[in-house]
């Protein structure tokens, strides 16, 4: 405990007389009184069960604990959080579950933060509850605009993408390269008619035309129909919106009716869960835009090595961006001296990121985080030259290009 | 004209799936009086053994074809023997739970083997590409999957119509009651029966290996439109779950292709529709329903 006290004067003199109160309050033994509860926990919310458990999922408290870790190695005795504790839950991607294990996080384990949370529903959810209860949420896995657009609030950050960034980055590069002439295929509900509209708006804007929309059930198991109907005005680029078990069975589907010789594949959103469980031969030649690879450089191989030995996997983007957002939080409590919401935010706010997740990274006043994002090709299998090395990058876009701009409809 | 045919091959493929599991469906239905709800978990388990084989041992898609129902046998005599036979005496209500529960069951335990987000299965050589007849440009996977369940529909049929086997089956498919009345021992072929019926749902899974995708909830919306196959083609009534299932396979792809909005709603209306005006479906006796 008395290594405890040269953290507790620096802590004082930056978070002032309330915190003053606070230390006071907390006894002999708290130390570090700035915190509260002595500790900080962060809550990982996500689907630890369902179609979304191998993208994130229980590795993700992996991936968040070598966060905390990197971060107690860092400071060692002069880190403000001594005590840092995961808490998680499974939502099953439904927004009712995550808002009432929300609301049990942040009252009853005293979750300072919620990290991850698929599913975009289940992440307006968890927004509203984090601005209720004035405590932090950043979001990595869910892809809604609405989380920095009308849904935005001081409390919520985005750290990953959006689904404005997947089709401004797969729909403008697809086009500036030729395929010029688009049919859109998408799954008839939220997130499918979301990404149909961005996708539309982004084609259109670089000069390509998209020829048909075409709407499928949701789920659904027999795409053949569909693809022929695609297929029909002779479209350059077939694009789909499908995710999980839907996308897989498409792009099955796809190649099954020979439609690789005919038109490019065009993936909304496609994790590299999807590529290994379905074989990277069905996706050979597919263009999608990824917020993060693996194997990009050396920085993130050394991190995906350290993420091996633990989980036996690969990460998928969404491991390492919840690394990311953990230790940036935990980098921000460390910059505040406590764990107080407000002033969390204000050292998180503005700050220039770059880190194994983050290149160019900028935490933006509307709180969603714009970084480099890539634009990769599915490798052929004879290109394949270890398990997991399935992505070729074709192009950087950069930080200012990938991300909308600040959305008129958020206000903070 | 050209897509038209394409659309009804596509239906026609779909089609066979659904005639081949819900085939199983209604035997089992016949001859147990049992609903079984795992069928769409057994379907399941038949594309999942067929991706384990060929990862595990490399086991070609054709000679699973051959293996993976033989297992599948084994698995439904192993749940008639152990499970259903010990409820058969009570209300069916009992037997629809159990599988029901049975079908939970087996998802989450492939879930906890083999993760969610599927498994991959390599293209079978040959199934590839497009078949060319004139102008049109048919897939040959689903010539395939068509041609493959009028077979394996014919060779059942024939099992049932000319053998003393099938006799049985469909006596007491008919009547159980009578049958052993009959002296027949209908007991004994109740086993095999099962087995049967589950074989040919590990038959339609190992087909749709290669071109769906290989996941534990694969079953889940399966199950559903297969109890719609077999509600509109009569309970039990083995033709009927037949001639239903390319019904259905050719109602969803026609919805699709022209009205995509309802593509899913056409299947349940035409089995609302058959209830309706014929409650015991399209080949069900009344008294059987």
């Amino acid at each position: 405990m008395r290594s405890k006290k040269p953290a507790a004067a620096v802590a004082a003199a930056v978070c002032g007389s309330l915190a003053l109160a606070a230390c006071g309050g907390g006894g002999p033994s708290s130390g570090g009184g700035k915190l509260s509860n002595d500790k900080v926990v962060l809550g990982l919310l996500n689907d630890q069960s369902g179609v979304y458990k191998d993208l994130s999922g229980p590795n993700a408290k992996i991936a968040i604990q070598m966060a905390i870790d990197d971060y107690k190695a860092k400071y060692g005795a002069k880190a403000v959080a001594k005590t840092i504790e995961i808490v998680t839950a499974d939502h099953q991607n439904k927004p009712d579950i995550a808002n009432t294990k929300a609301q049990e996080m942040y009252d009853r384990q005293n979750a300072d933060v919620i990290l991850d949370v698929p599913t975009s529903s289940a992440a307006l959810a968890v927004a509203s509850q984090a601005k209720a209860k004035k405590k932090l949420f950043i979001d990595v896995t869910a892809g809604t605009t609405k989380l920095t657009g009308s849904a935005c609030n001081k409390y919520t950050y985005a750290w990953a993408y959006d689904t404005a960034m997947l089709a401004k980055g797969t729909g403008t590069t697809v086009v500036k390269k030729g395929g010029k002439s688009w049919s859109i295929v998408y799954p008839d509900y939220a997130f499918g008619q979301d990404m149909q509209k961005s996708f539309t708006k982004a084609v259109t804007d670089a000069g390509g035309t998209v020829q048909q929309n075409i709407p499928t059930p949701f789920p659904n198991d027999n795409f053949a129909t569909f693809i022929t109907k695609a297929a029909s005005t002779n479209p350059k680029v077939i694009g789909i919106m499908a995710a999980g078990g839907d996308l897989i069975n498409f792009v099955k589907q796809y190649n099954q009716a020979g439609m690789q010789s005919k038109a490019q594949l065009a993936v909304g959103l496609m994790f590299i869960t999807d590529i290994h469980s379905l074989g990277v031969d069905q996706f050979a030649g597919t263009s999608f835009t990824d917020p993060w690879y693996w194997n990009l450089d050396a920085k993130n191989r050394a991190w995906a090595d350290k993420f091996q030995a633990k989980t036996n996997t690969r990460p998928s983007f969404a491991h390492a961006g919840n690394y990311s957002a953990a230790m940036n939080y935990l980098e921000a409590v460390q910059a505040a001296g406590t764990d107080a919401s407000e002033a969390v935010i204000k050292a998180l706010d503005g700050k220039k990121i770059n880190d194994i997740f983050l290149r160019n990274g900028e935490v933006r006043s509307d709180h969603r985080v714009i970084h480099d994002v890539y634009l990769a090709k599915v490798k052929s299998k004879n290109q394949v030259k270890e398990p997991w090395d399935y992505e070729q990058i074709v192009e950087t876009i950069p930080a200012a290009d990938a991300f909308e701009p600040v959305s008129p409809d958020c206000h903070m | 004209m050209s897509a038209f045919v394409q659309y009804t091959l596509q239906g026609l493929a779909a089609g066979g799936f659904y005639a081949l599991a819900a085939l199983g469906l209604a035997v089992i239905f016949g001859v147990l009086g049992v609903v079984n709800f795992s069928h769409g978990a057994c379907y399941m388990l038949g594309a999942v053994a067929a991706a384990v084989l060929l990862d595990v041992v490399g086991m070609h898609f054709w000679v699973a074809l051959v293996v993976v129902p033989i297992l599948l046998f084994v698995v439904g005599v192993l749940m008639e023997r152990l499970l259903v036979r010990w409820l058969l005496r009570l209300d069916p209500l009992y037997n629809f739970l159990l599988t029901f529960g049975l079908s939970l069951i087996l998802v989450d335990v492939v879930k906890r083997r083999y993760g969610v987000s599927g498994l991959p299965y390599e293209r079978p050589a040959g199934l590839d590409g497009q078949l060319h007849i004139g102008a049109l440009g048919l897939s040959t996977y689903q010539v395939f999957a068509c041609l493959f369940s009028f077979l394996i529909c014919g060779l059942v049929w024939l099992l049932l119509t000319r053998t003393r086997v099938g006799m049985i089956v469909r006596a007491s498919t008919e009547d159980a009651e009578r049958t052993r009345a009959l002296g027949i021992n209908v007991g004994r072929w109740v086993t095999p029966v099962f087995g049967f019926g589950i074989a040919l749902a590990g038959l339609a899974g190992v087909m749709a290996a290669p071109f769906r995708a290989i996941t534990a909830d694969m079953g889940s919306n399966f199950v559903i439109i297969l109890f719609a196959v077999v509600v509109i083609g009569g309970l039990g009534s083995i033709l009927g779950a037949v001639v239903a299932g390319f019904l259905v396979g050719l109602v969803e792809a026609y919805g699709q292709a022209y009205a995509p909005a309802f593509a899913q709603v056409v299947i349940f209306v035409l089995m609302a529709g058959v209830v309706l005006f014929r409650p015991a479906g399209l080949f069900g006796r009344e008294e059987t329903a």
